[in-house]
């Protein structure tokens, strides 16, 4: 059973290059990453639904059985995670496959309590971030942020208050970026924020913008009760021109998140490249004893050439 | 590590990696005279018998050609669109040595592509073997492309006038380039000077100030070497009319001579 998840715009997500299933299907590889290439798939086989976790799935001869049973099987994940087919769309049609896939291809991606993406969607983003600030030299900023003495809110308010911090969090965090940014829930109660295309002169107003927002946010749990709740945020910039890597750009942040919870928490610490500004004090120091230069008081004098100079 | 060890030239091919010393000439502020001054350091090297290169990075805004009157059928843009090859490129200019000059008028080189990026290192790897020395004359500023064309080069020059505002730039280009690439050593020319000694005064003004506020990232404030200044001298001015080098026009002139100094200067602090 040859197996394709494809997403929305068409590209396909992960896929056994090794099933044979190219030539089976007279599609060729570049097939696959044309658009609507999902559909040409599924005209070739009735059922090329594949679960989440496509690559670690035996391939099955039987393809017609094994196929409609992982079509149920995605539907029935799909309706967990409150999907619902749009309507007008014929079960069984291209466009309901190809909705049931997209589908497929948001759960997997999003993080279930809060709906931001997940640590799957995270590690792809933060990869191919590392790749573009490599090849364009775009500054990107790296942050992770981290809800203080959020043990102590499970251990007084119980769980589910819990995890009404947690999506009270989660909303703020991505009120306060822009569409472009990625915001991830990458641990219980900690979050990543991707910038894109942020420079460092940026860096610390955003991560305190961020901090502030969350800060003057308080969290209605059952009860009526009003929680403060605040956060932590270390960041770091990915280093331009250079290709580093995803878990040395994330060690560099969670040492500054570290940093900031040493420090007392509610509070943000960067990872800043070095910056160069020209002070006024040292325009002043440039300029004191100025008056010895005088560029213009030979002007248009032939000079004559200096005999003793050094 | 590339070898760079020096070599006959009679022998092959696979023993001689002689590679250029390759030296970017920048200023932060336009206007003093940077590209003229480069022309004319290129035609004072020539004349010691090296083969020099100037390389005008200053992709968007060229005028090394205006300076020289050329009047390029190619260059490097044809060369970056793959219109033209390398060698077509490399012109040899008056004053004996050779250029490969820029467009203007590109928009699309003010700013630091990938692919400019790229292609800059190909060019520059594939003539490094090919020359004694590389001049690179870089834009005005600190954008990216002038801050990439400087990072190409092993040493750099940083011209300034004693305008205030030129020194307050070539101040801020020392800086950067002591933070953002770990410039340990710099060069200083100072041009249009109207008093003998006061390039040298500048100079210790500059390290003075850099000494005080400037560390690289190892906490060492960069040092700056004089190399000399270049006098203000009519014949400059009228050299620049008549698009031809000072060097050739009026070799003996005050600024002539300065540029020959600081051409010797050069050599002896390799």
């Amino acid at each position: 059973m040859p197996l394709a998840l494809s997403d929305k715009f068409g590209r396909v997500l992960p896929f056994s290059p090794h099933s044979g299933c190219y030539s089976t299907a007279r599609l060729e590889r570049r097939d696959l990453f044309a658009p609507r290439c999902a559909s040409l798939f599924l005209r070739h086989w009735s059922f090329a639904i594949a679960s989440i976790d496509t690559a670690s799935m035996p391939l099955d001869d039987s393809c017609a059985y094994a196929g409609e049973l992982r079509l149920n099987k995605a539907l029935n994940l799909l309706a967990q995670a409150g999907w619902v087919a749009p309507l007008g769309l014929e079960p069984g049609s291209d466009a309901w496959l190809q909705s049931v896939i997209d589908g497929l291809c948001d759960v997997s991606s999003r993080d279930a309590l809060t709906g931001l993406a997940n640590r799957r969607q995270f590690e792809g983003a933060i990869a191919r971030e590392v790749d573009r600030v490599a090849r364009n030299g775009e500054p990107a900023l790296l942050l992770v942020a981290d809800i203080d003495h959020f043990k102590r809110v499970n251990d007084t308010w119980g769980h589910a208050a819990g995890d009404e911090v947690i999506k009270s969090v989660a909303a703020c965090l991505q009120d306060c970026v822009r569409p472009m940014d990625l915001v991830a829930r990458i641990g219980g109660e900690e979050f990543a924020i991707i910038l894109p295309n942020c420079p460092p002169t940026f860096g610390q107003a955003v991560s305190e913008r961020i901090r502030q927002k969350v800060a003057a946010r308080p969290v209605a749990i059952v009860g009526g009760q009003q929680l403060a709740v605040t956060v932590s945020i270390g960041g770091a910039f990915a280093p331009q021109w250079v290709r580093s890597s995803p878990a040395f750009w994330c060690e560099r942040a969670d040492q500054q998140l570290y940093r900031a919870k040493a420090e007392g928490r509610n509070r943000t610490c960067l990872d800043m490249p070095p910056l160069t500004v020209v002070s006024a004090e040292e325009k002043g120091m440039l300029f004191s004893g100025f008056g010895q230069f005088d560029p213009i008081s030979d002007s248009g004098a032939d000079h004559s050439v200096p005999k003793t100079s050094e | 590590m590339m070898a760079s060890m020096t070599a006959p030239e009679t022998s092959t091919p696979a023993t001689t990696v002689r590679l250029a010393r390759t030296v970017a000439i920048t200023s932060g502020k336009g206007g003093v005279g940077k590209t003229f001054f480069s022309a004319n350091l290129a035609a004072a090297l020539a004349r010691q018998g090296l083969k020099v290169l100037v390389l005008d990075a200053d992709l968007g805004l060229a005028n090394l050609d205006v300076v020289l009157n050329l009047y390029p059928k190619i260059t490097l843009h044809d060369v970056f669109t793959g219109k033209a090859q390398l060698e077509e490129a490399i012109l040899p200019a008056p004053g004996g040595f050779s250029v490969l000059l820029a467009g203007s008028g590109l928009v699309e080189y003010s700013r630091l592509t990938p692919e400019i990026r790229d292609q800059l290192v190909t060019i520059f790897e594939a003539v490094k073997p090919r020359f004694d020395v590389i001049l690179i004359d870089t834009g005005a500023g600190i954008s990216d492309v002038v801050l990439y064309a400087v990072s190409m080069a092993h040493e750099v020059i940083v011209v300034a006038t004693p305008e205030p505002t030129s020194m307050t730039d070539a101040y801020a280009t020392i800086k950067v380039l002591s933070t953002q690439q770990s410039r340990e050593n710099l060069h200083l020319v100072v041009n249009q000077v109207g008093r003998a000694g006061d390039g040298r005064s500048i100079c210790n003004q500059l390290q003075q100030v850099v000494e005080r506020f400037v560390q690289g990232p190892n906490g060492v404030a960069p040092k700056l070497s004089y190399l000399g200044d270049i006098p203000l001298d009519t014949s400059v001015r009228e050299a620049v009319q008549k698009r031809q080098l000072v060097l050739e026009l009026h070799p003996g002139c005050a600024a002539s001579q300065g540029v020959v100094q600081v051409a010797t200067r050069l050599l002896a602090r390799s």
